[in-house]
């Protein structure tokens, strides 16, 4: 039976290749329980409504930065670019798989980037979605 | 043994002084070389969004205001974890233009001047003006005046010769 489940979870990898892994998992289930520690109703992440959310323009962050989308475009698949012309890796877990396998850097990036685009902390539920989107990608 | 390791301290900065001054020594029209930024904590963090710039081209006032405003590092939140920041700020002020007596790229700045931008310095103004035309800073393969490497390929090793 123990044999089995590394032979599953091979079958489960070719069936879909963006899976995310357990360290996207772990992510993802951290902020599940952030969101429910705010609202005990919170009825789980929706991968529709972070792609809404990543791809609407904000408003009270800052003027060159009202979307998600100005640096990393609406194309998750393909490469972004800074401000200052630098390329940035794809946020597709399927293209950049190392994507969100660090809580540390996960969180700087939330923190920097939520401000700059919508001027404030984003919520346990807003990252959760975008995340639940972006390893689904 | 601690002796021994001492002296060849000393040895290294003998060889730094030496070979650090005859680096920017160049001709003014065949570009300008820095030395390569080799701290960690700098390359991580500021490359992460575009190249780590030389820190020998702006003032120790200049970085502290720099690294003293990350959450509005402009136009954006480059907000570090103190420690970090502290590490970088500390490289960037120890190897400014100014660190180690007065420089070239040090010209024409007024010491009631603090700029904030590498492109707005006599010397890069003076390097630019006549030879680029504006219109390349903003093609989208450029983007940025901060895209050094758009145009000078080894910028990010400290080369700038002209390309």
């Amino acid at each position: 039976m123990k044999r089995l489940i590394p032979a599953l979870m091979v079958l489960a990898g070719l069936a879909a290749p963006a899976l995310a892994g357990p360290a996207q998992d772990a992510q993802i289930a951290a902020y599940l329980t952030a969101a429910k520690a705010a609202d005990p109703g919170f009825a789980g992440f929706s991968a529709a409504r972070g792609k809404a959310f990543f791809m609407a323009d904000h408003t009270g962050g800052k003027p060159d930065t009202p979307s998600c989308t100005s640096c990393h475009t609406k194309n998750v698949t393909v490469a972004g670019q800074t401000r200052a012309g630098k390329a940035i890796d794809p946020m597709a877990l399927s293209k950049t798989p190392d994507r969100f396998s660090d809580p540390a850097k996960v969180e700087k990036w939330f923190g920097r980037n939520c401000n700059s685009v919508l001027g404030r902390d984003c919520t346990p539920a807003e990252k959760g979605d975008v995340l639940s989107w972006l390893v689904s990608q | 043994m601690i002796r021994s390791v001492s002296v060849f301290g000393l040895i290294a900065v003998a060889l730094g002084l030496v070979v650090v001054p005859s680096l920017p020594a160049i001709a003014e029209d065949e570009g300008e070389r820095f030395p390569p930024i080799k701290h960690e904590a700098t390359l991580k963090e500021c490359a992460a969004c575009h190249m780590a710039f030389q820190p020998q081209m702006l003032p120790q006032r200049s970085w502290a205001a720099i690294m003293g405003d990350l959450a509005n590092h402009f136009g954006e939140d480059a907000t570090l974890a103190p420690d970090v920041q502290k590490d970088i700020t500390d490289y960037l002020v120890a190897n400014a233009a100014d660190a180690r007596g007065k420089s070239r790229w040090m010209r024409r700045i007024a010491a009631t001047e603090t700029p904030l931008r590498i492109t707005e310095t006599p010397a890069w103004i003076r390097a630019h003006a006549e030879e680029v035309n504006p219109a390349r800073f903003t093609d989208p393969k450029v983007k940025s005046k901060a895209n050094c490497m758009a145009c000078h390929r080894g910028a990010d090793k400290g080369y700038y010769e002209d390309d």
